[in-house]
């Protein structure tokens, strides 16, 4: 018998923090997944986000270094200038990359820094206890909005993808998802395609992935999958948001 | 012939890979808990086993390894 599923080489073998069933396990399988089939972990350099995925310089067998709360984009653009050769990604939540990294992303894509973004949409800050991100739905319940999220106080989910989509230096930019074999099957196409699009030289380009945070969601895993299709996808559809030619 | 392989010890009982295997072979271990306190998934009749892997790939922590 020939192995036909085993833990990729860019994904070190050791257990993971996140809680039972957080799809920030498969998407880090998908990066180390991609970085594989590309060969190129002896030269790619990972910078991690706070939140729950703070520890990820200790999964990815590459290069790792922590960045401020939402400055990833930033230090992956010093990295990168610095060190054109090397394949260059930011790993982020929608609380580090859309609150109090709003900025630094926005101007990373404006500038078409040639780096990759991960990020991470469980429309939550999980690792602070499940506060509103800017990215929680409209009528939402969480810690900070007890009532459900209101657009007349708390503003609109922020579509991230289509916004960044609209800047010039934005080269490849697709929502994905992990709510199933085929969508997750997807979504390590769409990370490898951004890998490639780095490789050559086109500019900056992002894959946001809808996850899951079966804990502060208050959600069985397998309902908070549910959740993601049935309340996610319609607010944020997958797709390509931006291909440059 | 396929066989899925649990390291248990990294189990932590979600449930996603019973879920997504279309034989419907992955069940949780009732009879012992893991190292983490989690009664472990494991295949039981693994000769209806197809080798998908979609167990694996479903699983957040990479404990299932297959084989065909
Ligand atoms: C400067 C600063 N402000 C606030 C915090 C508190 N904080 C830690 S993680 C986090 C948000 C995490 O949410 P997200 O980025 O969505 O990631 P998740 O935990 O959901 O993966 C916040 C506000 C901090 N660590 N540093
Ligand atoms: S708090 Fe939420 S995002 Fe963080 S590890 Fe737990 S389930 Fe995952
Ligand atoms: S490999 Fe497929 S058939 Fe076998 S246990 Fe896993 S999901 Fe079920």
């Amino acid at each position: 018998m020939a192995k036909v599923f085993e833990r990729p080489k860019s994904l070190i073998d050791i257990p993971m923090h996140y809680c039972p069933g957080c799809t920030h396990g498969i998407v880090h399988r998908l990066v180390a997944e991609a970085m594989d089939e590309l060969n190129i972990r002896e030269k790619t350099i990972g910078v991690a986000p706070v939140g729950c995925a703070v520890f990820a310089y200790d999964y990815f067998n590459c290069d790792m270094q922590e960045a401020a709360h939402g400055r990833a984009p930033a230090v992956a653009a010093g990295i990168k200038r610095v060190h054109p050769d090397n394949v260059v990604f930011t790993y982020q939540g929608d609380g580090d990359l859309a609150s109090i990294g709003a900025a630094e992303i926005v101007h990373a894509a404006n500038r078409g820094e040639k780096i990759t973004t991960v990020f991470i949409n469980n429309a939550i800050y999980g690792m602070t206890g499940g506060q509103m991100a800017p990215t929680t739905l409209l009528d939402q319940v969480t810690a900070t909005s007890p009532y459900g999220r209101k657009p007349e106080t708390e503003g609109y989910p922020i579509r991230v993808s289509e916004m960044l989509a609209t800047l010039e230096g934005a080269a490849y930019i697709e929502r994905v998802s992990v709510h199933d074999i085929k969508h997750i099957v997807r979504a390590k196409k769409a990370i490898r395609k951004a890998f490639e699009y780095q490789l050559e030289g086109r500019g900056f380009t992002l894959v946001e992935v809808l996850s899951t945070c079966p804990t502060n969601w208050g959600m069985t895993p397998a309902e908070s999958l549910k959740w993601l299709q049935d309340n996610m996808i319609p607010y944020y559809p997958l797709g390509v948001k931006k291909e440059a030619k | 012939m396929a066989k899925a392989t649990f390291d248990e010890n990294r189990c932590k009982g979600c449930e996603l890979c019973v879920s997504v295997c279309p034989k419907k072979i992955v069940v949780m271990a009732e009879d012992r808990i893991n190292e983490k306190g989690y009664h472990p998934a494991t295949v039981e009749d693994m000769d209806k086993c197809i080798g998908c892997a979609f167990c694996a790939m479903m699983c957040p922590d990479v404990v299932i390894e297959v084989e065909k």
